[in-house]
């Protein structure tokens, strides 16, 4: 019984990170930088929907769809200001730039009188209630997140597989000079690419605080998606929801079988493991160099 | 009295590498003999850099020998071929871009390095020798190769053909037995093409080093080389002089057809 | 300007070739010795950390700037250094012997979180580094019996057969030749084979094996070296704080060695400086500024947030080559003057290719 339960809370945090790590995925198949501030877009989602629910009293649903929407247009506009400009630097100086915008998004939201240094608590109209399915007792919380995720990775593979959009987003990823040579307008899909990460982010963050709160740190969380991408090896969306999948359930179960402090590090020592058996993760692509 | 001819420096037998479904060589057989001059000609993906890469270890060969000096080469990792005395430049330049000119040539000799990491750390005299000795041979090839102006230059600015120069300059540093120049005209103007055969001859007859090259200028080969090889889809067409192999039909008609000369590969000075 | 006459290749060899230089340096290291009997304690302290911190950052410039290997979990060695010092120093080791012993065991954990370098390149060694880095930073807190856990660790003075070093200035003078001497070995290396072998490995990997350099061993010793260097950083920072617990060596941690190489200067030594004091400073700027900031912003704790995550976008954004950079356009103004031209140490601006077979 309590196995069962563990496992479904195990899945439902695993779609979160797999969401998180789809916006990782995203941004990286399409302009080859990791973003570590993926975690803080969530958390900025997360918080945006508790403003407008607290402060603007809007229904739940409109709050949410107004902090996704808002999140693009943030995503879009950092992608505009700071990563424009710095295409084409070695991947190192990039990263520590995401880290950057991180710092200052956490730093900014903790600015915020209230929900900047409390932690909150959003309220969701499904929050608290209990589903039974076949005799066991699941939150809802959790299944709301496991049918939102499955919808949303559907939609995302299809954008990347059937669209021109998506085909073109894998061109600007491969090379960017040629990409641009083709016709295809490179800065303005890397806007799309940002926006459209931060909305999978916002809508990750609101699915993840009716169950661990609303509060400037809930980023964090997003340095797990890091293992959930490994696992699936960068580059490959449906890796991303095995990796956040077999993380947040290998995450649980260790938190019930193992001793304390293993549920901590279950997720990187599952990296350490891949590395060994699998470096390009499961779906990953052969890196190299034609020489 | 019988004297003996000296054995081949390279000896390649029946190599072949299949990548997926792809033979992209297959069954290349050829031997260079010291001091020789090789060519391999072919049209673009014929395999000729391939070969290349499978004699400096990047590639593993599916099947084959490589004899290099007797010693097989086939299954030593890519770090060895150097110190046999193997050097090589790449196709698309892979110098190292943030250093000068000096640092990628005193990288070249890195295989005569006679100091270790504590030695480094602590500069000892052994460290200090060890400096100025690759010091004395990058400057040698600087004079060789004209590039004391470019000496303390950062790589990544320099112009297209100095940049070339430098790759054969960092591996000549190595002091190999065998170079082996990838395309070393492409991208080169008439009158760098010009200096470049004067170098390959002076590295040639003055160093005493074997060059295997692979080229597409054939102006530049028949004066240089002394055999050439030509080699179609992965596979040897023919082995001879560069007279032999431009009138061999089988070549001629792998490069354009069945009528024709091979004037049109020719560059008009 | 200046110019120099050189007459032959030693001439290049030297560190110090402007006779200027040697006075700088000179009247540097006099200041810096003679510290404890100029400054407060509360300085003295502080210049203490900066010099600690610019020994950690030359380490983690050793492996990201010259290697070219990302490293998210450096605090790691840290951890290891600290703490394998408290512990030998709580069992009566001389402190020599237990810093050399610091430095070794973080050499081996070094040796181990470098596997993955052998393996994997870019951003996939990157994250294995960071997953190493938080597993230290777990059993440094589960392994109670040796490290006191979260309720942290006391630490002893530095000994050495019957002299004490307690006070202000003994810890200190430890402090600054440790830095000297790591300095003078980094600067060593740079200019030998070994250093050589490092830029070749970070710049062309193909071609630094056509030379002959083998990959795998230069990676796990430049791993190795920079565990050594940040484990003795380590070991420093156990005296200077004299308590240690765990989350103090976590991910925050990587992140400041991180933000000292790059906003000090990747690639340099003098950026490793340049950091450190950055790093040290900038609390204290902070907190000054605060009292003239109204209150919604200055009275938050996310000041300090926003000011490091402004200083590092601003610093990729604008000057890559860090305050390193900087400094080296003043030196060039100064040098030139008044023949300065704009555009003497410009950008290079580079396209993105994908290094993805496909």
């Amino acid at each position: 019984m309590d196995v069962v339960q563990v496992m479904f809370s195990g899945l439902a945090v695993g779609c979160v990170y797999a969401l998180i790590a789809f916006g990782f995925v995203l941004i990286y198949k399409a302009t080859e930088i990791v973003n570590f501030a993926q975690g803080e877009l969530m958390m900025m989602g997360a918080i945006g929907g508790v403003i407008l629910m607290q402060w603007l009293h809007l229904p739940f649903l409109w709050a949410a769809l107004c902090a996704v929407l808002l999140m693009a247009g943030l995503g879009a506009l950092v992608e505009r200001l700071t990563i424009r400009p710095v295409l084409g630097r070695p991947q190192f100086t990039v990263v520590m730039l995401t880290i950057g915008l991180g710092y200052l998004a956490r730093g900014v939201v903790t600015m915020i009188p209230g929900v900047g240094t409390d932690t909150t608590v959003l309220e969701a109209p499904y929050r608290g209630t209990v589903w039974e399915i076949g005799g066991v007792m699941l939150g809802a919380e959790h299944g709301i997140i496991i049918l939102v995720s499955a919808a949303l990775a559907i939609a995302l593979y299809a954008l990347f597989h059937f669209t021109l959009i998506g085909i073109a987003m894998q061109a600007t990823s491969q090379n960017q000079i040629a990409a641009y040579y083709m016709g295809i307008p490179v800065r303005r899909l890397n806007g799309v690419v940002w926006a459209l990460s931060a909305a999978v982010a916002a809508i990750a963050g609101l699915l993840l605080a009716p169950v661990t709160f609303v509060h400037a740190n809930m980023g964090l969380i997003g340095l797990k998606a890091f293992p959930a991408a490994i696992i699936g090896g960068f580059g490959s969306l449906p890796g991303a929801v095995v990796g956040g999948l077999t993380i947040g359930l290998v995450e649980s179960l260790a938190g019930f079988y193992l001793p304390e402090g293993f549920k901590d590090v279950a997720a990187y020592v599952v990296i350490l493991v891949m590395l060994v058996i699998r470096p390009r993760g499961f779906f990953g692509r052969k890196q190299g160099k034609k020489v | 009295m019988h004297s003996q001819a000296p054995a081949p420096l390279l000896q390649v037998e029946g190599l072949t590498v299949r990548f997926g479904g792809v033979l992209a060589v297959n069954k290349v057989s050829f031997a260079i003999d010291r001091g020789e001059v090789f060519s391999l000609i072919g049209q673009n993906g014929a395999g000729k850099t391939t070969v290349f890469n499978l004699i400096s270890r990047i590639y593993d060969a599916t099947a084959g020998e490589i004899r290099f000096a007797g010693q097989r080469l086939t299954t030593m990792p890519a770090h060895a071929i150097a110190r046999l005395g193997i050097a090589r430049t790449f196709q698309n330049i892979e110098l190292f871009e943030n250093a000068t000119v000096l640092d990628n040539l005193l990288i070249g000799a890195h295989v005569h390095r006679t100091s270790g990491l504590l030695g480094d750390l602590l500069f000892l005299p052994g460290s200090r020798r060890n400096e100025l000795h690759a010091r004395e041979r990058a400057e040698d090839v600087i004079e060789l190769l004209d590039l004391a102006r470019h000496r303390h230059s950062r790589v990544a600015g320099l112009p297209y053909g100095v940049r070339k120069i430098v790759e054969i300059g960092r591996a000549l540093c190595s002091k190999p037995q065998l170079l082996l120049l990838d395309e070393p005209s492409s991208g080169l103007n008439l009158e760098e093409t010009e200096d470049l055969a004067w170098w390959i001859q002076d590295i040639n007859r003055h160093l005493g080093i074997t060059i295997l090259m692979v080229e597409h200028d054939m102006t530049l080969v028949s004066r240089v080389s002394d055999r050439v090889l030509a080699m179609n889809q992965g596979e040897v067409l023919t082995i001879g002089t560069p007279e032999e192999v431009q009138n061999h039909p089988d070549v001629i008609e792998a490069y354009l057809g069945n009528d024709d000369d091979l004037s049109g590969l020719r560059r008009h000075p | 300007m200046r110019y120099l006459l050189k007459t032959s290749y030693a001439d290049d060899l030297r560190l110090l070739p402007h006779a200027r230089q040697k006075v700088w340096y000179a009247l540097l290291l006099a200041a810096l010795v003679a510290a404890p009997w100029l400054l407060s304690p509360y300085w003295l302290s502080q210049i203490g950390f900066i010099l600690i911190y610019s020994i950690a950052g030359l380490g983690l410039m050793v492996l990201a700037g010259f290697a070219g290997l990302m490293s998210l979990g450096h605090a790691a060695f840290l951890g290891v250094g600290a703490y394998t010092q408290a512990i030998l120093t709580d069992h009566g080791w001389p402190f020599p012997a237990a810093m050399a012993a610091a430095a070794l065991i973080s050499a081996a954990v070094g040796v181990v979180v470098g596997l993955p370098a052998l393996r994997v390149k870019g951003i996939y060694l990157a994250i294995a580094t960071l997953a190493f880095g938080f597993i230290v930073e777990e059993v440094l807190t589960r392994w109670e019996s040796v490290t006191g856990g979260n309720g942290g660790l006391l630490v002893g003075s530095p000994e050495a057969f019957g002299w004490r070093l307690a006070g202000n200035g003994a810890l200190y003078w430890l402090a600054l030749a440790t830095c000297v001497t790591v300095t003078l070995a980094v600067v060593n290396l740079l200019r030998t084979a070994s250093g050589r072998s490092f830029l070749a490995v970070r710049d062309s990997e193909i071609s630094a094996e056509s030379m002959g350099i083998n990959l795998a061993r230069t990676k796990t010793t430049a791993f190795a070296l920079s565990a050594a260097i940040v484990g003795l950083a380590g070991a420093l920072y156990a005296h200077q704080l004299s308590y240690l617990s765990p989350e103090q060596f976590g991910f925050a941690q990587s992140l400041d060695l991180l933000l000292l190489v790059v906003v000090g200067g990747l690639g340099s030594v003098r950026g490793a400086f340049l950091g450190a004091i950055f790093l040290i400073s900038a609390p204290q700027l902070i907190a000054l500024a605060k009292d003239a900031l109204p209150a919604s912003i200055g009275q938050t704790p996310g000041l300090q947030l926003v000011v490091y995550g402004a200083v590092l976008v601003l610093v990729v954004m604008f000057e890559p080559a860090g305050l390193n950079g900087i400094w080296l356009r003043l030196r060039t103004y100064g040098e030139h003057f008044p023949l300065y031209r704009r555009g003497m140490m410009r950008l290079q601006r580079s396209y993105q290719k994908s290094e993805q077979l496909h």
